[in-house]
């Protein structure tokens, strides 16, 4: 549906109400009665059937779709964000003789330019070549193992959000380039958390690349969902402190450019975390639509129902939400800076998805239906 | 030694002159060929990232909804546009070239921007290594484009800043030859003052201007050529008019102020002209600038300004022949040479206003005055034997300069 265009006839009308004294009173009494178009349209400013002031947009009334990047993000060979949206990574599973599920993952720093917009590269510190590093999920009470080497240029570690003993939280100790340091901890509690490098300067470490979502099940699961990880970050391609590039999951506008395609329906489930540096808060707004926020994801029976969520840097939270109608829904930051500066995406439901097309369902039954 | 130099013969003559001219070039031509064949400074430019130095001089608005933003890579390497970003929102463009541009390159972006008349724009290049290049628009306005009602109405603003206040201060011309010879060195002395004003203004806009420029284009170097070569140019060119004049070889000989006298005033009066004609070049720019970039207040101050300056410029034109009769035509010359270039200057500068240019000219005025200084303190001197500084002259002098400093608040007012 294309919005209804006024002819230039009707702007000077409508100028011409003006001058001619519809003052400011009479038009706030109007409005508040819900009559000030049938006033306006009866004074002839304003054409009385919908349509009628059809003149065809401007050669410059594309505006909405002028904003935004020029080209497309060119192959990374390790990142990708259409796949990284849906990718969770539950690690080599073992079980260990007393029963308990063993989770190991090896993690390696390493210093890579990264394109953040197409065209636009960044030298980023990275785990595992990503920015955000892996998704790391498991269950509640599961024995995690994250062997990591430190090929970079830096000293770096892996602090883990979550409860655990302290010599295991990756504040120390601090990896050398060439070293390697096994983190070995229980998993909980449930929620969504997040890891991140923790070698001082901080801020630095952060922005440049290091951090990532941690993700763990409850023992009994969650409804089964179109599930995604969405990573808030944004990225200081200039040095000056202050971010130039704002995006989930890196790759400016890159879900503007690519929808995420989910049915009509059906539940939706968000890992959504920021890591978002310089700037202290990020949020997330969803448009034609609301969502219930599970904060942190450690209380399933908790929510709140909202369409807009601020979130502090480091905060993580679970979003659930059903689209009720067809077509494009736009997601974005609410700070109007951060969204044009490239946060910014559209979720495409619709009616009947075709199976292997859009978000994938994960269905989480307990702990027997996981690895 | 001595034997090699006897055995050359006469110096400085045969083919063999040649080959020592050519010498130290191709040794020259040898070391150059060397560093970029050998590349000793490879290590050193590995271990740092690339210097990119993107300049935007100029961002016009040729209709509602459009921008057009001019670049030029004034770094050292090439530096390649990825994305631009508006007033903190990424935009599309197209570029009229490559994106990537050569060291001195230039290129022009146009974006369907909805920009908003009268308010300020920032426009934000960012490279593929990340960084950026701003450029403030302070007051966004539709931009003149060259047609009919343009062209006038810039051609009028040059008129009246520049043509008509010339032409008004030639009018004191009867009122010089009626006064006496003591008045009429007060009056150069005056000129004088008003010019050495002129010099540090003229400077001080060259400098500001400066800032502007593409690193690459050495605004330095600018500088240095035109302001001394509108030294040397105007010298060597009053040689050559006095030369034709009649006077002599025009030496530092004290006692020929009377032979050839009156096409000797004449000479300096239209030397006097053509620079002060070379600094309006510089002030029509200004003008045409202040207009094209919306600050349309700062251009009506510019043109009410200047044309008071330039009124005194009339006199500065006529004073050195206040006792001559120069025929009418001369004055006629001498006003169209000294403020016609206002006029070009500010089609130039309303049009396509380029920084670089601008620095180069305004450098070039203010080189043109200096030696009008020169030009005139040599009249004072060779046709006044008490000195150029006798106390009334002095007090001309510091008369031009406070006349010159209260009209240069209205500049600024």
């Amino acid at each position: 549906m294309k919005p209804e265009r006024l002819s230039r006839r009707d702007w000077l009308k409508l100028g011409a109400a003006g001058v001619a004294g519809v003052s400011g009173a009479t038009v706030l009494d109007l409005a508040s009665r819900g009559g000030a178009r049938d006033a306006l349209a009866a004074s002839g400013a304003l054409p009385r059937e919908p349509g009628t002031a059809g003149a065809p947009a401007g050669p410059h009334g594309g505006h909405q779709e002028a904003m935004g990047i020029v080209g497309m993000p060119g192959p990374d060979g390790v990142f990708d964000p259409a796949a990284f949206l849906t990718d969770f990574d539950y690690g080599d599973v073992t079980t260990r003789a007393d029963g308990r599920v063993v989770r190991r993952w090896e993690f390696v720093a390493l210093d890579r330019d990264i394109e953040i917009a197409p065209g636009v590269f960044f030298p980023a510190w990275t785990y595992n070549g990503q920015v955000p590093g892996p998704t790391l999920r498991c269950t509640e009470g599961d024995i995690l193992q994250v062997a990591f080497v430190n090929a970079g240029s830096h000293p770096h570690t892996i602090h883990f959000h979550g409860t655990h003993p302290p010599e295991m939280d990756g504040f120390e100790p601090i990896v050398e380039p060439g070293q390697r340091f096994t983190y070995e901890f229980e998993a909980k509690p449930f929620g969504l958390h997040l890891y991140h490098c923790h070698t001082m300067p901080l801020k630095r470490h952060i922005h440049k690349g290091l951090y990532g979502t941690f993700i763990v099940d409850p023992p009994e699961g969650r409804e089964p969902a179109r599930e995604m990880v969405m990573v808030m970050n944004a990225f200081d391609s200039n040095l000056d402190g202050d971010n130039e590039v704002y995006a989930v999951n890196t790759s400016a506008f890159y879900y503007q450019h690519h929808p995420v395609r989910v049915g009509v329906g059906d539940l939706c489930r968000i890992y959504l975390v920021n890591t978002t540096e310089f700037d202290l808060i990020n949020s997330f707004h969803l448009h034609a639509g609301m969502f219930k926020v599970f904060r942190t994801g450690t209380r399933p029976d908790q929510y709140e129902l909202t369409d807009t969520i601020m979130m502090c840097q480091g905060e993580r939270h679970v979003l659930e939400f059903r689209l009720e109608n067809p077509g494009m829904h736009m997601f974005h930051a609410h700070q109007s800076e951060f969204a044009e500066l490239g946060w910014m995406g559209f979720f495409e439901a619709v009616e009947r998805l075709a199976a292997g097309d859009g978000v994938p369902v994960r269905g989480h039954g307990g702990r027997r239906n996981h690895a | 030694m001595p034997d090699s130099r006897s055995d050359a013969g006469p110096r400085g003559q045969g083919p063999g002159r040649w080959v020592l001219g050519l010498l130290p070039l191709a040794l020259l031509a040898g070391l150059v060929a060397f560093f970029f064949g050998a590349d000793p400074t490879a290590p050193f430019r590995d271990a740092f990232p690339p210097v990119e130095d993107l300049t935007i001089e100029r961002v016009s608005f040729p209709e509602s909804g459009v921008m057009r933003v001019h670049v030029v890579n004034g770094g050292p390497e090439a530096a390649t546009i990825a994305q631009v970003i508006v007033d903190d929102a990424y935009w599309q463009f197209e570029i009229d070239r490559d994106p990537t541009l050569p060291r001195l390159a230039s290129a022009t972006l146009e974006l369907d921007y909805p920009w908003v008349e009268g308010e300020l724009h920032v426009i934000r290049l960012v490279t593929s290594t990340g960084l950026t290049f701003d450029h403030e628009v302070a007051v966004a306005t539709l931009s003149p484009r060259p047609n009919a009602l343009y062209l006038t109405t810039f051609g009028l603003l040059g008129l009246y800043a520049g043509v008509l206040p010339v032409l008004i201060g030639l009018l004191w011309y009867p009122f010089l030859r009626r006064i006496d010879r003591k008045w009429i060195h007060f009056y150069l002395s005056l000129t004088v003052g008003l010019l050495a004003f002129l010099v540090v203004d003229a400077l001080e806009d060259t400098l500001e201007t400066s800032a502007l420029v593409a690193e690459g284009f050495q605004a330095a170097g600018l500088i240095a050529v035109g302001f001394i070569g509108a030294i040397v140019g105007l010298r060597a060119l009053g040689n050559l008019g006095r030369g034709m004049g009649g006077a002599g070889s025009g030496g530092e000989g004290s006692g020929s102020a009377g032979g050839g006298g009156a096409s000797r005033g004449l000479t300096v009066a239209y030397l006097i002209a053509i620079s002060i004609g070379l600094h309006n070049l510089g002030e029509g720019l200004a003008i045409g600038a202040a207009f094209s970039l919306g600050e349309i207040a700062l251009g009506s101050f510019l043109v009410i300004g200047f044309a008071l300056h330039n009124t005194t410029e009339g006199l500065a034109i006529v004073a050195p022949v206040a006792d001559r009769r120069p025929a009418l035509r001369h004055f006629a010359f001498m006003g169209g040479i000294a403020g016609l270039p206002t006029v070009l200057g500010a089609w130039a500068g309303g049009f396509s206003y380029s920084p670089t240019l601008a620095t180069f000219f305004l450098a070039l005025g203010a080189g043109a005055i200096v030696q009008v200084i020169v030009e005139v303190t040599r009249l004072i001197r060779k046709s006044w034997p008490q000195g150029v500084f006798t106390p009334l002259n002095a007090t001309g002098l510091l008369l031009g300069l406070l006349v010159m400093y209260g009209t240069a608040l209205m500049v600024t007012a």
